[in-house]
Formats: C-alpha cells, structure tokens, sequence
C-alpha cells in the first residue's frame, strides 16, 4: 500500500510523516512518531484520552484520519509544558491529586488548556459540561474540576500581573 | 516491629505531598500498556466467538496461516489441557483449567466474545485480515444469559460436569449452579416470631463492567531457551507470572514480568486474558508480541461483575431492633464458576448486630463473560437489597434512617453473622459523623429526595515484599512489588520517611518486576497500603537499626546508646557519650568504611488488616417527565483508620461513589435475543461523565487499625458498596416510588413511575 506523505507543526515542530490511508492520527501520533502520551480508551470518541488541539480546536485524535492533518497544526500532551515548566494545569492536578491511574490525565490536561485558552473565567458547570468527553474511572471529577478552577484562578492572576 | 502511637507526632504521614510518579503522568511520559515497544515486535490479535454458546466442530487455520506476513496461529491446542485445580486468590476462588480455558475456548465457545483463535503478524492490519481467515465451523446451542432462567431445570447446560456443591446429597444431574453457600446465626425462624414489624422484598442488580479507561495490553518474549519476559498492565506482576507458569506448564524462574503502568482495574485486572497467548504467540513465532484489546473486546471478553437477584426479609421490634433477617442470593459468575457469592452473603447484614440471620447463596454460571472481581467483589449487590430493605423498615417504623442503623450497628465485640468477632471498628462513628453532617439538616424541594445507605468491607492483609536502600548521599530508594493504581508509591515513599526521619522528597519509590522483589500478592482487596505499606515500615525500621549500628561503630559506643530521631543519630543520654548527633547523610557517605550498603529487604505475609464501613448521604432529583434522576449532594463518610495521603485517601471515596453512582443509574449490560451484547462501547454502555455528578465530599473518620504501624486500614473498597442503595432510598424519597431493580435509568423509572400513578 503507498504512502502518503504528510506535514504538520506538532508541539511547534514541523513534523513529517509517511502514513497509510486508514491510519488515525492517533495511531501516528504514538505509532510512528512515538508520542505515546495521548492513549486510546475506545477508539470511538467516547472516551476522550486521545484528545490534542488542532489548529485551536480540541479533537479526538482517534476520529480523524492522519492524512488530515497536512498543513495543521497540533498541540499533544508532550507539548503541554514549556521546557521543564509545568502548564499551570499540569501543576495543579499534582497539587489537587486530580489523578490518579494517570491514564485518562493526558486527554483531561489537553481538554482543560483548550477549555482555559478560551475562557479564563468557567463556572464549575462549564468546566464539568466541557470536560464530559472525557471518562475518568478512578477520581469522581472532584478533584479534576477542583484543580481546573484553581488553574483558571492561577492564570487570571498571572495575567493581571 | 516498633510500634508507633503517636497521634500528633507524625511529621510526614497524613500530609499531602506532590505524588513522586506524578511528573511523568501529567506530562504523558508515564508508559501504560500499550505505550512500550520492542525491536522486532509484531501484533497478536484474538479471534471471538460471535455465539453465545457454541461447539466448536473444527478450526481450520491453513488460509490464515498462508497470509504474507503471518507468522503464528494459536488456538487451545498450542496450550496444554490442563486438569481441573481449585486456588483461592485473595477475594475469591478460581480454577486455573477454567482460566486456562477462558484464555482460549477448548471444545466449546461459552459467551459471544470467547477466545477461539490468535494469530501473530508483522503489522495490526495483516493480523485482522488473517482473523477472517481463521475457519472456525460451529455447532450452535440454546444458551441462557439471565440468572433465574439458568437455574430452570430445563436450562441449557453450560458444563455436562459441573453439580452443585454445597447440597446434600451431592447431586446426581449437572446444572448451571456450581455452589450453594449457606450462613446461620441463631434462630431465624423464631427471630421473625418476636418481630412486629416485616419488610420483605426481591431486588435485582444488572452485570456491569468494571471499564477502566485503558484496555488490557502486554508484550511477550519468548527465548529460544524457555526463558521469558512480559510486559503488562496488571493489578500484580507476580499474579501474571504464577497465572502464565501454570497455565503453560512453565517453571516459574524462567518468567520475568515488568509491571506497565497500569490504568485502571478495580478488580478487572486482577486475571490473565492476554499474557499466556502473547507467550504462546511469541514461542511460535521466535518474534516479541504486542496485544491490545479494542474497547469492544474489553467489554465482550473480559470480566463484569455479578447481575444478580437477591431476596431479603428483615424483623423488628417496634423499637427499631432487628429480631430477624434472612436473604436468598443469586449471582451469575458467567461462562465459569466463581461469582463473589461467598462474600456477598458475608457483607450485606455485616453492619449490624444481629442476633438470628440466615443468608443461603448459589453460584451460577450462563453465556456471559466469566466475572472478574469488581471493587469489594459481591458486597454493592448484597448492599443495595439489604440496605433498601433497611430504609422500608425505618419507614414503616416511622424510624429515622440513621437511627435505626445506630440501633442496630455493629460494634467492638459483635459476632458477625459470617464468623468473626469485630474488634477496633469504626462503624458507629460514620453514623453520628453522618448524623451531624450539615448536609443531613439542608432543606429539600419538590420532587428532590435524601437518601442514606451504609457499606462494609473486609479488606485483607497477605504476602508482600519492600525494600528500603540508602544511596551513598543519603537519599533512599523505596521498592514496592505492587503496581501503583492510585498513589501507593506516594504512600510507600511517606510511611518510609517517616520511619526514617527524613523529607519525603528524598524516599524515590519505584515498582520493581518480579526478578527485582520478593513475592507480593496482587493490588487488590484493599491492601497495598496495609500490608505492603507494613513490609515498607518494617524494612525502614530495619534501615534505622543499622544506621544506629554504624553510628555507634563510628563514636566507638554500644548500638543500644544511639537513638535515631529526625534523620540524625544522637546519643541515648548523656552516659552514652558527648557526640555531635550524626545525619543520616553523614552515615551513608561512610557507609563503605563501616560495612557496606545500608539497605534491607523483607517479605512478610501481613495479619490483621482492619474491616471497613461507611455510611452515604445522598440527595437526588427526579424528573418525573423524563425519569432523569440529578445528583444534587453527595455526602461518604467512611472510616479510613489512619489517611497516610489524605488527598488520594478521599480520591478512593469519590472515585469509588463515582461508580455507585453509574451502577445504580446507568450501568448494564444488554443482550440481544441470540445472546450477543449489543452496547459493547462508551456510547451505549454508559459511566458517569463530569456533568452527571455534583462535588462529592469524602468525610474521613479516624479510627485507627492498630494492627498497622499507623493505624491505616484499607479504603479503596468500601465507598462503591452504599451509593446503589443510597439512591435508591433518595429516589424513593423523592417521589415516593421504590425501584427494585438496577439500573434506575430514565426509561425503567419513568415506567415505574407510571405503574406507581
């Protein structure tokens, strides 16, 4: 079967990829490209642990096929944090115990920095109906919108500063 | 063992430190599963039955085997046939032929979703189109999915040599019912004699999956001399490496298994469905092989717990005492036996002090999948029937729901209808902590209700294995033999620093595989925190001897006049000598001058992990167009011993109502008319979502378990047991309609709500 050949900015690289038609993004993104941090917990779109940012947009990686991504650009876990510094996000989840498997944290944190790229300023009911595309078995969402609010609040403070 | 009693003087445990594991999983780095690789790896895949009950006449793999790219196909033969043996795991019994036989199906296909076949290829894509390849020509049987029906004399048999035990006489027929259990205390009969007030009823739960995020995934290597390596996610490495050694007739030394991250099990992971066929894979094919189940795969071939009906009848005297109670258990352990019966007729009446019980459970298989455990396995389905009887009887009495619990509740010295005499537990103290909670005073509206429930769970201790070493700068590594599954590496690394004196940040826990630690039993039953939690404490209590020890070689002074305080030797006393107290940094840099590493490992097998209750506050609204029930308020307080990580302590609360919470409101597994599931996906199987539930605030009672160090007790288990019961009574106080049967989903409500009318 040809290949196709494919560009994008992944995580502000530009990143070429040679990919079969049938692929997902997902399925490149951790097969070929070796970013394992967005998981697939369906395969469907039910369940939200392949989510990353294309083009601004949140967008389950499993529901879009590779060759789509020529000429966008994508933002995955593995570019959440700046060098070694921490989203506010990231931080306050450990600061919170907003996890705990860790597995569904990855499409949690990316869903959370498109909501707060957005809005600033979310009441708990916007946190919990944007986040509602990503299962957590283990956590109740307690301490996920907990620690979503106090990364909001964070980041209004650093921007008033 | 030191033990240690001081309530105030704990400086690490009870804290809320950063988990150490915590970097690596918010920035995706964290390897889960599926997230490893291997040079020359290549994919196995799984072929399922599509009937619920089969023959299997022939499987004819020549086509799959001639695919480009194809280098192994598997089915029961490449496995021995082994003979039927008996264990009990922890939490439960199994039979390692059973395990073995639904790893992969010998003779015959048992549910829609049974391994029949696997074949191993260089890419996924190949491995899928070899499946199709896969001929398998079936005999298709009448099957028998629900629980009642199974036990009809006329059932379709699933096992011609399974009869019940526990009847007498042993019958002479097979049938579905592998076991009948049966509980007495006292006299039931006369119980009900001196009753003035009976509430009867038969309750119904539906199977439901226990649906970790991330599906089951290994690597296995085979070498070409026997000797072999897995990688997988599992609730136990040395559970994967006994379960894979038995059912491949294997010496056990020459397994070594690497524990993934693991996400998510509650239970489900605590069995092999993929390891021994990736090992059998690997050793046809001379090549590592990866598998990974899809959701649908996970939902049809692994384990759910128990659906179930349960009967029970309770007895009391006007005052609220309980004279009588009795209960029937019925629960489904799907294709082979092994449902958590046993403790489903130990934990429903548990919370109470009852003086004549009768309790008489069967164990019955049908065309599902084989149950697995599910968090504190039997006992939310037990609970949701007895403690929504409880809540009938607090209203014919005209009783306050928590009133009548305290009436009745079980306390230091109450004989428990199961056997045990409890001793240092915490029930009475979650009711009145409950009872004074402000969200038991708040004011109700129209068509919102509150409901109470209460839950116990065992929890269990057994073999685990720590280690405590100290690097040569003074800092330590902690090794548990558990998989972490939700910050127990951050309860090993504090418990260790405390013992030691020294700052959390400077114990590093990691996991080690099975050639790297002693033995541990599997992450379950509650007890990693107690009993590994117990090795780590005794280990680093071990670490302090020596430390004292070569302090004392260093001051020239007895061991018995050093005493470790803070992270630093002092000298016992002022006769033990005048010295400047030596840090634990200061040690190890001479530790090659004084004897070597300073480090212990141990393994111990750890007794008297402490029972569990809770007691749940639950207020709902109904919509009585739609039959849409809304958490407003949920309140779980549960007696917690002693928090080690207060933040992952309440963690476990929330997560664990969390689930209640879809199995009483959603949660089920639909079958269609030829037995086949129809909702095997997050779409139509359906768990609680953010916007589905309110915060949900875990209230901790301190009770200490002094058979620990620091008193914990396990608590991961006991807060899924109440949430069923707790909405049910809500819901029931809400609208005045008491609903039987689980899910309470909006098409089941809104019909009882129009029978009720």
């Amino acid at each position: 079967m040809s290949r196709t050949h494919v560009s994008t900015v992944i995580n502000g690289e530009q990143t070429d990829f040679l990919c079969e038609p049938q692929q997902t993004l997902l399925d490149v993104l951790r097969d070929e490209l070796n970013l394992t941090g967005s998981k697939e917990g369906c395969g469907s779109g039910d369940c939200g642990a392949c989510s990353v940012i294309l083009d601004g947009r949140l967008v389950c990686s499993c529901l879009m096929l590779a060759v789509e991504a020529e000429g966008h650009s994508i933002q995955t876990i593995e570019g959440l944090a700046t060098g070694s510094k921490l989203h506010p996000v990231q931080q306050k989840f450990l600061e919170h115990a907003a996890l705990q498997c860790g597995f569904c944290t990855p499409g949690l944190l990316v869903a959370a920095k498109a909501l707060l790229d957005r809005n600033l300023n979310p009441t708990e009911t916007e946190i919990r109906y944007w986040i509602a595309g990503n299962l957590c078995r283990c956590t109740g969402y307690d301490k996920v919108v907990r620690a979503i609010q106090d990364a909001a609040a964070e980041m209004r403070a650093e921007k008033r500063a | 063992m030191t033990f240690i009693e001081k309530k105030s003087g704990l400086k690490v445990v009870g804290t809320r430190p950063i988990r150490p594991d915590g970097v690596e999983k918010v920035t995706g780095r964290a390897a889960f599963g599926a997230d490893m690789s291997m040079p020359g790896m290549v994919f196995g895949k799984v072929k399922r039955s599509p009937h619920a009950h089969a023959k299997i006449l022939s499987i004819k793999t020549e086509k799959a085997q001639a695919l480009k790219g194809v280098l192994a196909v598997a089915t029961a033969e490449d496995f021995p046939n082994i003979p039927s043996e008996e264990a009990f795991m922890g939490e439960g019994p199994m039979n390692f032929r059973d395990l073995s036989r639904n790893c992969m199906a010998r003779g015959k296909a048992l549910y829609d979703g049974h391994a029949v076949a696997a074949v191993a290829a260089t890419t996924e894509a190949i491995a899928n189109a070899a499946l199709d390849l896969i001929e398998v020509e079936y005999q298709v049987l009448p099957h028998v999915i629900d629980v009642e029906a199974a036990m009809a004399p006329d059932a379709p048999l699933l096992h011609d040599d399974l009869f019940t035990q526990g009847v007498e006489p042993k019958p002479t027929k097979p049938s579905n019912v592998a076991k009948r259990v049966h509980f007495e205390l006292g006299d039931v009969k006369a119980g009900f004699r001196e009753a003035e007030v009976v509430v009867e009823g038969t309750y119904a739960t539906a199977p439901v999956h226990q649906a970790y995020i991330e599906p089951h995934a290994c690597i296995a290597n085979w070498n070409a001399d026997g000797q072999s390596h897995v990688w997988t996610s599992s609730q136990g490495q040395f559970m994967v490496r006994a379960y894979c050694a038995k059912l491949l007739g294997m010496p056990i030394a020459n397994l070594r298994v690497t524990p993934a991250e693991i996400g998510g099990g509650f239970g489900g992971k605590t069995l092999v469905y993929l390891e021994p066929v990736a090992l059998v894979l690997s050793r046809k094919s001379g090549r590592p092989v990866k598998m990974v189940m899809s959701r649908e795969e996970v939902f049809r071939g692994t384990g759910p717990t128990s659906g179930a009906t349960v009967w029970v009848k309770l007895g009391a005297r006007k005052d609220g005492r309980i004279t009588a109670a009795e209960t029937v258990l019925k629960y489904q352990a799907g294709a082979f036996p092994g449902s958590p019966i046993g403790p489903g007729c130990m934990t429903g009446f548990a919370m109470y002090d009852l003086k004549n019980v009768d309790i008489t459970g069967y164990d019955v298989v049908s065309n599902r999948p084989k149950v697995a455990a599910y968090r504190a396995p039997g006992a939310p389905i037990a609970s949701f029937a007895v403690e929504s009887a409880m809540d009938e009887l607090a209203r014919k009495l005209g009783m306050d729901p928590i009133a009548l619990r305290e009436k009745n509740a079980a306390k230091d010295g109450t004989k428990a209808a199961y056997g045990p005499t409890f001793k240092d537990i915490g029930y009475v103290e979650t009711l009145e902590a409950a009872k004074t909670h402000p969200h038991y005073k708040t004011k109700l509206g129209p068509n919102q209700g509150r409901g109470v429930a209460s839950g116990f769970w065992f929890n269990i201790g057994g073999e685990s294995s720590a280690a405590v070493h100290v690097a040569e700068d003074g800092t330590v590594a902690v090794v548990s033999s558990n998989p972490d599954i939700g910050g127990s590496r951050a309860s090993m690394a504090m418990m260790a620093a405390e013992v030691l004196g020294i700052p959390v940040e400077r114990c590093r826990p990691v996991v080690a595989d099975t050639s790297s630690i002693g033995y541990s039993f599997m992450t379950g039953g509650s007890r990693v925190t107690f009993a590994t939690g117990m090795a780590t404490v005794q280990a680093a209590e071990n670490v302090v001897e020596q430390l004292k020890k070569r302090a004392a070689m260093i001051w020239e002074i007895s061991p018995d006049a050093v005493e470790w305080k803070d992270g630093k030797a002092y000298p016992a006393g002022p006769n033990a000598g005048n010295f400047e107290p030596l840090s634990l940094e200061a040690i190890a840099a001479k530790s090659g001058k004084t004897g070597g590493p300073i480090g212990h490992e141990i393994s111990i097998n750890a007794q008297g992990a402490g029972p569990g209750f809770g007691t749940h506050i639950c207020d709902v609204e109904v919509d009585k167009e739609t039959g849409h029930v809304t958490i407003l308020r949920y309140t779980a307080v549960q007696d917690v011993g002693r928090a080690i990580h207060p933040s992952y302590v309440e963690g476990q609360i929330q997560g664990g109502v969390a689930q209640g919470v879809g199995w009483a409101l959603n949660e089920e597994y639909v079958y269609d008319s030829k037995g086949r599931l129809e909702n095997p996906g997050f779409l139509d199987y359906r768990v609680p979502v953010a916007s589905d539930l309110p915060m949900i605030e875990a209230v901790m009672v301190e009770v200490p378990n002094p058979r620990h160090p620091f008193g914990a007790r396990g608590v991961g288990e006991v807060p899924i047991v109440p949430p069923m019961a707790a909405v049910a009574n809500a819901i029931r106080d809400a609208i005045g309609v008491r609903m039987m049967s689980l899910p309470m989903s909006p098409p089941k409500l809104r019909a009882a709500i129009d029978k009720a009318k």
